[in-house]
């Protein structure tokens, strides 16, 4: 009996001592000493960075903000087909932080996040964590590789590259392109709504093919499409291709990508196999990493429900989240991103004071495709939110260009210096 | 009654916040700040374009209004702005111009 309890006394002390292991390892050392309110923004992409910079310039930098970001620098993925095309290079679109801290005092720490806990309101990265009174992520997509049999993350990175988040391989797709042969075959995959950048993978057709005319004329471009029809400013690239690239771009719909051949390059669709020299797969794309740590993804398992008054959480008190993991029939665009920051971060302002958002948000969308080296469309809205739906709906009165111009292609130019201006500077 | 005093004396404080707030916060209508937010990825931060697009930091406020109403009716005609012009109603405008010929 006395055995059996000093036995149960054991186990009830290792148990608390197993218990306590958490604790410690949150109770490692705060990265940033905390002095007042603070909100931790993560991931400072377009969403992201512009949030950290408003709630310190719309709080008259009272309110402590923490930027973590795993990269060292911030590239603009809108206009990155433009890489493909030859008219820009990675440099031309990257940026970096150190405005935002020496202007708008935002501390930056640069890591990556390892967990995040809603109930303690700590974030943690591999050298110690970070509190908040609330955390705003912008954790952007990441890809579904298992989607397609024969596809990861290391292959994307050495061979077949998405190039769907501008860098390395964008630039990789880049010199595969000049690589290529004349007459070769340049095979590309878009998968089924939503995804990042709704009119991107058929401007990035439209670049290519631009390449092509000037450089290797006699090339193809094969667009399998795993949605039934041209998800975004349908007549304008197909204006595009069949005026600027005839006989170049071949479009098929209801084509979903299952698998891929890496030796060979072949892309695998339910009905055909097609081989090429230069492939690029767009696999299907869910939000980023940081949103599953956070426990703020859906029943899907791909995108984050927000309350669009203030994009917290669905599930998670003081958990705000921006961007293209939002689940919402808002494009995920660059643009929208930024908009999207800014309704969350007034309102974290106001809610941090005690006090409620704006309940009437408005925002829009500017999202131009470049269709040639000079020449651009667009597609404009207006978005209100509508409390009945507790949705943001598109306002009458917006659409697409009449026609591609060139003075579309230097708005789209004076678009991408003001917008990464309005982010970092 | 010594409850409703201090309601009494609680409200008087909310008033004279109010009032003050409202002198400090004339020229910054949030509603108005958070919805010209949208307008900084072509126009820049705050209406300060650093590019080929119009500055709107400044802009006489009839001027914007003017401008709003006729890409609104088509009397401008424009690349974007037609578009957007219709998704705003003339107090939205209003509350642009205002906001925009504030900003220095």
């Amino acid at each position: 009996m006395s055995v059996n309890r000093r036995e149960f006394l054991k186990i009830g002390a290792a148990g608390i001592m197993i218990g306590a292991f958490p604790g410690i390892a949150f109770a490692s050392n705060e990265l940033i000493p905390k002095k007042g309110q603070r909100v931790v923004v993560v991931g400072a992409g377009f969403g992201g960075a512009t949030a950290a910079k408003y709630i310190r310039m719309w709080s008259g930098q009272k309110i402590e903000v923490v930027l973590v970001e795993r990269n060292t620098n911030f590239v603009s993925c809108p206009m990155s087909n433009t890489v493909l095309g030859g008219t820009r290079t990675i440099s031309d679109l990257t940026g970096n932080y150190t405005t935002l801290q020496k202007k708008y005092g935002v501390n930056l720490v640069q890591g990556e996040v390892t967990a995040i806990d809603p109930d303690k309101k700590t974030v943690m990265l591999a050298n110690g964590h970070l509190s908040y009174d609330r955390l705003i992520i912008a954790p952007g997509i990441d890809f579904m590789f298992d989607r397609v049999e024969g596809l990861s993350a290391k292959v994307a990175d050495e061979s077949i590259p998405h190039a769907w988040k501008a860098g390395a391989q964008t630039t990789m797709l880049r010199k595969q392109l000049e690589a290529m042969p004349n007459g070769g075959t340049f095979v590309m995959s878009i998968p089924a709504a939503p995804y990042r950048c709704p009119p991107g993978p058929y401007e990035r057709s439209c670049q290519v093919a631009s390449y092509f005319k000037a450089h290797k004329p006699k090339s193809k471009v094969i667009i399998l499409d795993a949605n039934a029809d041209i998800t975004s400013k349908k007549g304008l690239f197909t204006a595009a291709w069949k005026e600027l690239y005839p006989g170049m771009v071949e479009y098929r719909n209801t084509s979903n990508v299952v698998e891929v051949d890496v030796a060979s390059k072949t892309a695998k669709t339910e009905t055909e196999n097609i081989k090429a020299d230069v492939l690029n797969i767009l696999p299907p794309m869910k939000a980023g990493a940081v949103a599953g740590m956070a426990g703020v993804v859906g029943a899907d398992g791909r995108w984050c429900a927000v309350d669009f008054l203030s994009y917290e959480s669905k599930v998670h008190k003081n958990i705000h989240i921006i961007g293209d993991a939002v689940s919402s029939s808002l494009p995920k665009s660059g643009h929208m991103a930024t908009a999207q920051a800014k309704i969350c971060a007034a309102a974290v302002i106001e809610m941090l004071d005690g006090k409620q958002p704006d309940q009437a948000p408005t925002l829009s969308n500017t999202c131009y495709s470049m269709v040639s080296g000079n020449e651009a469309v667009h597609v404009a809205n207006v978005f209100r939110f509508n409390a009945e739906k507790q949705a943001m709906v598109s306002a009458d009165g917006g659409g697409v260009s009449k026609a591609r111009s060139e003075a579309e292609g230097a708005y789209a130019a004076s678009w991408l210096q003001n917008i990464m201006s309005d982010v970092l500077l | 009654m010594k409850i409703n005093k201090r309601l009494i004396s609680v409200m008087g404080c909310a008033v004279l916040l109010s009032l003050t707030t409202g002198c400090a916060t004339r020229t910054v209508d949030k509603h108005a700040r958070n919805m010209a937010g949208s307008c900084a990825a072509c126009h820049g931060t705050n209406g300060h374009s650093v590019g080929g697009a119009p500055v709107l930091a400044g802009l006489d406020k009839t001027y914007f209004i003017t401008q709003m109403k006729d890409f609104k009716s088509g009397a401008r005609q424009a690349t974007i702005m037609n578009k957007h012009a219709k998704g705003y109603s003339d107090e939205e405008f209003a509350l642009l111009a205002d906001f925009f010929a504030a900003q220095k």
